[in-house]
Parts: C-alpha cells; structure tokens; sequence
C-alpha cells in the first residue's frame, strides 16, 4: 500500500473566461501558428499563407521607403485573425483539458502489481507498461491501475476521480459490477483484475483525445461543414484574384494587400476559426454532464436521434411499487384501513412496506401506535402474507388470494366491492394488496410503479423536439400499457427480453431511424453496440461499457435525454456560425468594392452605404471587424447556441432570423463603429 | 410602366400557374415508365427504338453507367453535328449553297447546341442550310433537352428511392423525353406558330418589290418547327439572327406570349414532376414559389429600369418619357421586353426579343445576374431542376445544421460525399466565367472584339462567358464572338458549364440513391414552408451575388451609377 497514491482531487469546474486558462491559451494559440497543424483547417491555413504574404509586402515597403503604415496595419490584423482562431480552440482545449489533465497525472503516476501467468507471484511495473489481458492485484488504498474487470474478490471503490461522486461503490466479480476504472481507489479488501483496455485505449484516454484538438478526429458532419467551407474560400479567391483582371481592364492596378484583405474578409473565417472550438466545447459540455463518449461521431448521433429507448425501471418509474391508495369495503372507513395497513407494515422494511407507513401517516394522518405488536409474522413465499398480531386484533395484509385464504372467503364468496377494488386495480396496471383483521375484510391498497414526476412533461418535449420514446419493461402488456399511457411514451416493448430489444432496434434502424438507448448488463451489450447511440451506465458490466459509444458517470438513465440535447446543441452551434458567416460578407462587400474602385469610377461612391470615411479607412476596418468578431463569437462557440425543445420549424425560424439576418445587419454596424475609431485615431 | 403591361405579365404567369399540374403529372407518369393517354400510339414506337438498338428497358443502371451513357451520346451527338456542320456543302438541302462551316465556328456551334446553349456565332440565315438547321440543329434541340430532363429525373428517382443501386436507363428516359413529352409538345406547337404566321417552308427565299421599287431577298425556312422546340427545350437558338426580335419568328404580341409560355411550360412543370414523384407535391410547390419569387423580381426590376430610361437622354430631349426603347421591338415595348428578357436568362432559353446590350445598366444587370445564379429559374430543361435542387442541398445544409440535426432533404442525410460534389458543381460557374472573362479583359486580341468602351465592354465580355457557362446562349450584343479566342474559349466553357456540373450532379444521384429514406419527424427540418422558399432565395441570391458582385460592380453597377451621375464613356 502506497501513501503517495492519492485519488485526484475532485474537479475544478473552470468559468467561461477563467484567467487559469485564458493564460496557457494564449501561449498555446502562438504555438498552434505552426502551419503543419494549421492546414488542417483549410480557411485559418489560407489567412495565415495570406497574412504571411502581406507581411512580405510590409517589409518590403519597409525596406523601401514607402509608407508602410497601411500594409503594416493589415499585416497585424490578418495574423490577429489567425490568432484569434487558434486562440478559440486553445482556450476549449483548456477548459476540456483541467479534468482530463488531473486524470492523465494520476494515471501517468500509478504503478501496478501485475500477477504472473501461473498466479504465484507479482511484480510491480509502471501503469503504463500493462497490456491487454494482464491480470493485476488491488489492494486497499491502492489505485486501480488501468479499465479492467474484477475476476476475483469484492471490495469498496471510490471512484470520485472519475465521477466526482464521493460516496463508494461496491465492485465484485461476476454479475453487474465487475467493471472497473483506471485511476479510482480501492478502499477496502481486494480486487484481481483483468485489464480490459491497452494503456492509451481507455475511455478515459479515449475522452482525453476528443478534447484535445491536435489529435482530435473530425466528425462526419465537420468533414461535410470543412468541405462546404473549403469550396467557398475557393470561390472567394476565383473572385478575387479575377478581379485583379477585371480592374487591369477598367484602369485600376489592385495592389495585393487589398485583395488579400478582400480575400481574408470573405472567407468564412468566422465559422472557419471557431468550427473546432465549437467540437471540442460540445466534447466538454458532454464531460460536465458527467458522461465520457469514446467518439465524436457517437455526440453528432445523438442529436440525430430519432428514437429513444429507455427502460422503465429507474427512468419512467422509481422502480419500486409504492402504496397510493386505500379502498374500503364492508364500511370499514379509510382511516381505518389506513391504520390496519399501518399497523401490519411497521416492521416491514422493504420499500413496499415503507411506502405504506408513509402513505398511511402522511395522507390519512395516522398516528404512530405507542403499543407494541404481540407477534410479527415476516412475509414468506409460501404464505404470501404479512402482518401483526396485537391483542385481539390478528391484522394481515398480502396478496389477494393469500389474505381471502387467511380470512376464510372464497373469491367466489368475496363481497363484490371487494372484488370489483381489485379488478380496477389490477386493470391499471398496479398491484392489489388485500388487508383483514381476522375473518374480516378490511379493504385493498393500490401499489403501483409510481411514475416520476416530471417525466410527463420530459416526453411531451421529446415529441416537439421530433423524437418518439419507447419505453422496455419485463411487465406483462396491461401493466405495460397502464404504465406507457401515464409516462407519455409513445410505445412500449412488453415482456422485452435482451433479444427483443435487438430486434426492436434493427427494425427502426431498417425504417431509417436513428436509436438511443441505455443499458447496463452484459445482456444489454448487443442492443448497445447495434444502437446508433449507446449509453452505458459507470456502474454497468465491462462488456456494456465496452459496446456501448458513451459512459454515464452518474448512472442516471434519463441522462439520455441530456445528451440528445447537448448533440443538437453542437449541431446547431455550427449551423448558426456557418450562417452567420456567409451573411457577414455581404456589408463587407459594400465597404471594399467602392473603397477599391472609387478612383477609377467615382459614382461608385453610391454603393458606400456606411459612409465609411476613406477607402483605406473602409478597407482596414473590415479587416479589423473580421477579427475581432471571431473573438467576440468565442463564448458563444464555448456556451453553444440555446436549445430549445420546439419544433423544428420554430428552432430554425428563431435560429435564421438570429443569426442570417443578424449575421446580416451586424456587420453594418459593426464596420462604420470601427471605422469611426479607426478615423478617430488616425490610423490611416 | 403601364397597367397594361403589368396585365400581360401577369396573363403569362398565370396561365403558367395554371397549366404546370396537368403537364407535370403527365411527365411523372411518363418517367415512372407508366402508361398515358398517348401510349396506345407511341408505346409501339418506343419498343421499336428498343428493338433497334439492343436496349433493354427494364434494364437499370448506376450512376456511373447512367453517366457513362450519358456522356457517350453527348460526344456522339457532337461529332455528327460538327460533321454535318463541316461537310454541308456537299449535303442536300441547300438552296443557297452555303458553303462548309469554317472548323472553329463548327466547333463551337456543335458544342453549342450539344449543351443546350445555342449560343450564335455566326447568322442562321446567312449561314446554315436547311439540312443543317433540320438535322442537325434541330435534332440537338430535342435530344439535348432529353438528355437534360433525363439527368434531372435520375436525380429525382434518387430522392424518390431508398437503399437503391440504380437511377432508371439513360436510354429509356432519353427516349421517353423526346417521345412523349418533347415530340407531341413540338408539333403542336409548331402547327399553332404556323397558324399565327410563321414560315414552315423548304424554300429558300421570296424576292419582294419593295415600295421603292427596289428588290428585296427575304429569307425563309422550316422555321415555326424550329421555333417551337427552340423555346419548348429552352435552346434558344433562332433561325434567324435576330432571333424572336424577327417578324417570321415572332410576328405578334400573342405569339410574343406563346414563346415566353412555351420556354416556361416545360422547366416549371418537371419541379411540379418532381414534387409528384418524390411523393410530396408540396415540396414542388415550395421550389416553385421559390422560382417564382426571383424571376418575378427580375421582371419587375427590368420593366421598371426600362421604363425609368436614361436621364442624359431624356435631359437631350431625345426620350419623350417613353423609357429605354433603344433595342426593342417597337411590337413589343417594354413590358414584353421585359418579360422576355427575364425569362430567357432566368431560364437558359437564350432566345431574345431585344437586344439586351441595350438596356438600362440596371435593366442589363438582371438579365446577366439571373444566369449567374445558376440558371435554376426555372432554368433549362432538366438542368434548371438539378441546378435547384444543388441550391436547395445548400441551402438545407448550411440552415438546416441550425435545428440540431444531421441536415437531410426529403429524407436523404446530406454528408460529406453530397457537400464535395455539390461544391464541385457550384464552382464550375465563377471559375470559367469570372476565370476566362479576367482573362479576356486583359488579353488584347479578345478586347479587340468589344463594341464599346468604357464599362459596358466589360460587360459584354462578362455577359458572353455568364451565357456560355449558364448554357443559356443569349447575347449582350457588341462582341464579335466569331474569332478564334471567343469561338474556343467559349465553347470550352459551355462543355464545362453543362458536363463538369451535369457529372457531379449524377455522383450525388448515387450517393443519395443509396442511402435509407429517413422518415419525417418534429425535428426534421421542414422544406415545403415558406420560410424553406426564403431560405432558398436568400441562398440563390446571396451565393450568387457574393461570387459576381465584384465582377457586376465595375459592369453593370458602375454603368447604373455613371448614367445617374451624368457621366459617358
């Protein structure tokens, strides 16, 4: 047992602009300037060759004596631009990474004891130098050296390294908590594990990856964007360099700053500069959410997602059947059977039970009896009743058939309140539980599975968001359906064994759709890895974890519907830069053409609509807005456009009027505001 | 602008409006290889062809074999054309013993009219002889408006489909354009042209005594068959050189009518097919309003430039507040003009009614900038509805990110593979006309053909390779296209206008033919509601306007402003 291995301390949530990242950003910004890197964004990589350029020409009108002023100035803006750019995805990248980085040291620091083959003896080797298959031994206080299986002993884990959660887990071998994670502490007892993962190829190395844009893969639809992106800087640089053509032949000679300035302002450097920011951000929101997806693709799907399948126990319900109601017969009053109730649950302390105290003595006011009961009969399979004996009263409650067998009545012979409480009951989908007192009929509780609050409401969003829920239970289909038509689900799958679940979702998958769904068994691992979106609970089996695309810390089942959104989310704040972007060029257009051509043809000085002072003036200013709107657009890459469970005709009515017409106007603005600071201080 | 003409071209649009259902259920029937009213008498036909050629209809065919198919008729097409071209001297049909078309004329004309250009160098009635107009010009005005509409139903019928490998026959929909949907269209309308006036003759000329006793050589022709397929397969390519401006081409305002009608009737009708064969009429609906929006604002732009007139002419008392009528038939003023002009650029007809150079900066700045869109307004025949439909993929794409999803259309997940091709397609246009017009304006021997100084030359130069590239064929007037420079280079950028956009359209074709047809839901983004049909407008325009502005601006714009200010070059 090492003293010095000490669980990583619980995370340090970073503010949106906190000065702990923005500083090692800004270093990091200059030294992802190198080129090799930055041609994998083709716009950046573009004003970078460009601004290089222009900085040429600086120093050669340095050099020469000419008034360098103008050039210099745009020199700086354009590697502003960049900067700015590399500037974004650094300071997602130290948000993202201030969890990841404490993950890795605690890792980087373990060693493990690596059990040889035949089991006798163990040697101790750094973390790192584990593979896959290797079996290690865990003892208490020691850290679990890498993602593995327990294959042997039970112990409690403290795995707030990984979940922030500080209350313990048990881990033991076999069964559904067999799976465990590298860099959480052993607290008790002893763990042999199995190692699943080769060092670097964990979840949490795989998490470390996606927030970390040097190696970070692009998704499908960033290839797509990238490509969209990369055809119009093409385009734009057709436009601009023919247009040193066409000016030759109306008498202009276009200097090559200011096409490269045009160039620059034109290209969508805005979405350009922020498109991996805005990934990453999506990456880290999923991290703040608690949950760790193993690719970027896995974050996309969700906001694909057409089909939620979710569990009914632990996501619909509470997962235990709770009293909800007491229904006397024979003129027995409620508050009576409330207390018979009460009185025949108080020493039973499963949740059922407990749920009738509670009811008992919170709704119907009974209060807690001083005297104790004579006896206690404990509830048994055979018997199927429990109960107390209290003087003369012999109080048992249980089901049905159980408790008309202890009073002495045939069902055929049971009063017909009685019966008809129960069939109502049973037809709800809940679960009757007689009581008596003696050979006497006290009346029937109502158990049911108590639906969450809230989740009604949850799935009526779901269905304006365009997304069906399907709710999985093992209950019979009256219970099922009972159950389906209180939580608002769309459907249900009834009676669902692991290969139900299977079918079910290559069915939707033939139909086009895209489905989500949680699980945490080893028998789940199929369904998980045929499902687009799989979400494995941090609880759940090595196999599920395995199968599945995304972890969830929390091992909360309705997280699904959190990383719906945050998939959108991301989606959406691509969509709405891309938009805002292109409209951006149009005013900048009007401020560069007339500045460029206003010697050669003066009317053009119609189209200065801003009433921009000079033409270098108009120019310098657009190349400064350019920038400087890449940096005022970082927070909200950071943040992500807002979700809003409406339809999609709503969100897109919003989003366009936001940020096309926005993207639009603001540029107007934005442009004669610099330029009348740039006028102010005699830059040109 | 008179209520009168607003009337006119309201009339138009309307019976437009009216007649797009009826034609475009039939062209869905007709490509969905169902049968129709006419089959009875044409289906026979049609096996013959099948027979004759070895084709077996119920054969299909992927995109790359669709393509293939496509791009081996179009080289067939042109070789027999240049031939007829280069050899028609010595081929029948020739009254007045024109001589062989000189190589780089032939070669461009040939590829001309093999895109559905019909770009002119040269004057139809001083030039080509019957044979060659018939068989030769003509023939191309059916089949490469066939070839058009078949390229356009592939890429439906991959919309339409789901997990599909093929895309139909590229013969069995070449053959069916031009059988059911061209041919009958033709002949009817050409036998209504005929009863409006036009010449439909194999003579060659009438000699008339004029007034002043001077003989006249008046030249005549099958013209109204030339017509009709000339504007029904939005080619554009007159007879004569001055095209719809000549009496014997369009001798009346009903006729003026009738030919704007008969270039519209087609394009707008295959979106209406479309709507209809993706299986949701709404969605044709959408497009067309969308169409409808952007050529309904350019006609209204021209008409009111026009009528506006020139303020240095009207100061010399030389416009009797009549407007800008240098250019137009005085048959058909403005308001026709305008319509026409609109129209024929909006949809890569090319056909004209006035000369265009003519007009107002801002009355030419339409005509130019609506090809420049794309030629998707409705655009050509087929062409205009693939062109469309890359812009709604665009459009879909860069908005449709904004409702949280993987953006599709129709049910079709637009990706990586569908954003390069359409990409590929969308720079075919500003690089070969913003490309070889730079060029151009700074290449002595291609200045040398420019009419006029000042900007307006750098119009003409800009409008020649916009036409050429939009495969649209009308003229600015002013260049004497004729010369070695303009003949090539032209004519290489009507080849990549139409098949360096026609071939990645088909690679989308395929792409999306492949994938699963995802089922509308609440959060599928809507794309038959107004706000989609702005969005294409604003896309169509704003895609458009950015790649051209600079390029207009030292045109058309400066033009604009430099006539309000008074000033002449």
């Amino acid at each position: 047992m090492s003293i010095e291995q000490s669980p990583a301390a619980p995370l340090r949530r970073p503010g949106l602009l906190d000065p702990a990242i923005l500083g090692p950003a800004t270093l990091s910004a200059f030294i992802k300037l190198d080129p090799r890197q930055l041609v994998r964004n083709p716009v950046i990589f573009v004003t970078e060759v460009v601004a290089a350029l222009v900085t040429a020409l600086f120093l050669r009108d340095l050099l020469a004596g000419n008034a360098p002023g103008f050039s210099g100035q745009i020199a700086a803006w354009l590697w502003f631009t960049v900067l700015f750019a590399t500037f974004a995805e650094a300071v997602a990248e130290g948000r993202g990474k201030a969890q990841a980085d404490s993950l890795r040291r605690t890792r980087s620091e373990l060693s493990a004891r690596r059990l040889s083959t035949d089991g006798a003896s163990s040697e101790t080797v750094p973390a790192t130098a584990l593979k896959l298959g290797d079996v290690v031994v865990v003892e208490a206080g020691e850290l679990i050296p890498g993602d593995g299986e327990v294959i042997e002993g039970i112990a409690s884990v403290n795995e707030s390294a990984v979940t922030g959660e500080s209350a313990p887990v048990i881990r033991e071998s076999g069964g559904d908590r067999s799976a465990v994670t590298g860099g959480t502490q052993v607290l008790s007892d002893r763990l042999v594990i199995r190692i699943t993962a080769a060092p670097g190829l964990g979840f949490v190395d795989r998490m470390i990856a996606l927030i970390e844009g040097a190696k970070r893969q692009k998704t499908p639809n960033e290839i797509a964007l990238s490509i969209l992106l990369s055809g119009l800087t093409l385009i734009f640089l057709i436009a601009v360099v023919t247009l040193w053509g066409l000016a030759g032949y109306s008498g202009t000679l276009l200097s090559v700053t200011v096409l490269a300035a045009l160039l620059v302002t034109l290209i969508p450097t805005t979405i350009g500069g922020l498109l991996s920011a805005i990934g990453i951000a999506g990456m880290d929101r999923l991290v703040r959410f608690n949950v760790i997806a193993t690719s970027g693709r896995a974050v996309e799907a969700a906001g694909d997602v057409d089909t939620l399948l979710l569990d009914k126990t632990g996501t619909i319900t509470f997962g235990n059947r709770m009293a909800t109601d007491f229904l006397p017969v024979n003129g027995v009053s409620g508050t009576s059977l409330a207390e018979a109730a009460l009185l025949s649950s108080l020493a039973d302390q499963t949740p059922e039970g407990r749920s009738i105290v509670a009811l008992a003595s919170g709704d119907y006011g009974v209060p807690t009896p001083a005297a104790q009961p004579d006896a206690v009969i404990a509830f048994t399979a055979e018997t199927r009743l429990s109960g107390v004996d209290m003087g003369e009263r012999r109080i048992r409650k249980g089901a049905v058939e159980a408790v008309l067998r202890f009073a002495g009545v045939t069902a055929i012979a049971a009063p017909a309140e009685f019966s008809a409480a129960v069939d109502r009951i049973a037809r709800s989908g809940g679960t009757p539980l007689a009581v008596a007192d003696g050979e006497r009929l006290l009346g029937v509780i109502h158990l049911k599975d108590v639906v969450k609050p809230g989740i009604k409401e949850r799935f009526a969003q779901m269905r304006a968001m365009g997304i069906r829920t399907v709710m999985v239970t093992g209950d019979n289909p009256v219970t099922a359906a009972a159950i389906a038509s209180e939580a608002g689900v769309d459907d249900y799958l009834a009676q669902a064994t692991p290969e139900d679940k299977l079918a079910f979702i290559r069915k939707e998958q033939e139909g086009g759709r895209l489905i989500a769904m949680c699980g945490d068994g080893t028998n789940d691992a199929p369904a998980l890895a045929q499902a687009d979106v799989g979400v494995a609970m941090q609880t759940g089996t090595q196999a599920a974890r395995e199968a599945a695309n995304m972890v969830d810390l929390d091992s909360s089942p309705t997280k699904l519907i959190e990383i719906v959104e945050i998939g959108k989310q991301l989606l959406m704040t691509r969509g709405a830069l891309t938009t805002f972007s292109i409209a951006n060029d149009v005013a900048k257009y009007f401020a560069i053409i007339p500045a460029l051509f206003i010697t050669t043809y003066p009317s053009l000085a119609a189209l200065n609509i801003m009433g921009l002072a000079s033409p270098q003036s108009a120019i310098l200013s657009a190349v400064i807005f350019n920038a400087l709107i890449i940096v005022a657009l970082i927070p909200l890459a950071l943040k992500g456009v807002t979700y809003r469970p409406v339809g999609a005709a709503a969100l897109l009515r919003r989003n366009l009027f936001l940020y096309g017409f926005g993207g639009l106007l603001l540029p107007f603005i934005g442009i004669k505001l610099v330029d009348l600071a740039v006028t102010a201080l005699h830059l040109v | 602008m008179t209520l009168l003409g607003w009337l006119q071209i309201a009339a138009l649009f309307l019976a437009v409006l009216v007649t797009v259902k009826p034609l475009g259920l039939y062209m869905a029937r007709v490509f969905n290889g169902e049968s129709t009213f006419i089959s009875p008498l044409l289906a026979p036909v049609e096996a013959g062809f099948y027979r004759l050629s070895g084709v077996d209809p119920k054969r299909e065919q992927g995109w790359l074999a669709y393509t293939l198919a496509m791009l081996a008729f179009s080289l067939a097409g042109f070789l027999a054309l240049y031939a007829i071209l280069r050899l028609q001297a010595f081929l029948p049909y020739n009254p007045q013993g024109f001589a062989n078309v000189p190589p780089d004329l032939a070669f461009n004309t040939a590829v001309s009219f093999l895109t559905n250009t019909n770009w002119q160098n040269y004057a139809g009635e001083a030039t080509m002889s019957h044979f060659s107009q018939m068989a030769g010009l003509t023939v191309q005005n059916f089949v490469s408006a066939a070839t058009g509409m078949a390229i356009a139903v592939a890429l439906t019928r991959a919309f339409a489909r789901s997990k599909a490998a093929t895309l139909g026959n590229f013969w069995v929909d070449l053959t069916r354009a031009t059988l059911y949907v061209l041919l009958p269209l033709a002949i009817v309308t050409a036998l209504v042209f005929v009863a409006m006036g036009l010449p439909q003759t194999l003579d060659a000329s009438v000699t008339a005594t004029t007034l002043d006793g001077g003989q006249q050589v008046i030249s005549l022709g099958p013209i109204a068959s030339q017509e009709a397929i000339k504007q029904l397969g939005t080619n554009g390519g007159g007879f004569f050189n001055a095209n719809a401006a000549h009496p014997f081409e369009n001798p009346t305002a009903l006729s003026n009518l009738l030919n704007i009608f008969a270039m519209l009737w087609i394009s707008t009708a295959l979106v209406y097919s479309f709507g209809q064969m993706v299986g949701d009429r709404r969605q044709g609906w959408a497009l067309l309003a969308a169409i409808a929006v952007l050529l309904i604002a350019g006609v209204g732009i021209i008409y009111w430039a026009e009528s506006q007139g020139n303020p240095i002419l009207t100061a010399l008392g030389l416009d009797a507040g009549g407007g800008n009528m240098e250019g137009k038939e005085v048959r058909f003023g403005q308001s026709a003009s305008a319509l026409y002009a609109a129209v024929t650029t909006g949809l890569s007809d090319g056909g004209v009614n006035a000369m265009h150079g003519s007009f107002t900066g801002l009355g030419g700045l339409v005509p130019m900038f609506l090809i420049q869109l794309g030629e998707v307004l409705p655009g050509g025949v087929g062409s205009g509805l693939y062109g469309l439909l890359v812009f709604a993929l665009l459009a879909v794409f860069v908005a449709g990110l904004m409702v949280g999803r993987t953006p599709e259309f129709l049910g079709k997940k637009i990706e990586g593979r569908e954003m390069k091709y359409a990409m590929l397609a969308v720079l075919i246009l500003p690089t070969v006309i913003l490309g070889f017009t730079a060029i151009s304006a700074m290449l002595p021997v291609a200045v040398a053909s420019i009419g006029t100084a000042g900007p307006h030359g750098l119009s003409e130069i800009l409008y020649a390779f916009t036409s050429a590239a939009g495969n649209n064929g009308s003229a600015f007037g002013g260049l004497s296209g004729n010369t070695l420079w303009y003949n090539s280079t032209l004519a290489i950028t009507m080849l990549l206008g139409r098949f360096a956009y026609a071939v990645p359209v088909l690679a989308i074709a395929g792409s999306l033919a492949a994938k699963t047809k995802t089922p509308a839901s609440g959060g599928t983004f809507p794309t038959h509601t107004p706000l989609f049909v702005g969005l294409l407008v604003g896309i169509i325009l704003i895609l458009g306007g950015l790649q051209f502005f600079p390029a207009l601006a030292l045109g058309p714009i400066v033009e604009h402003f430099a006539m309000l200010a008074g000033q002449t070059f």
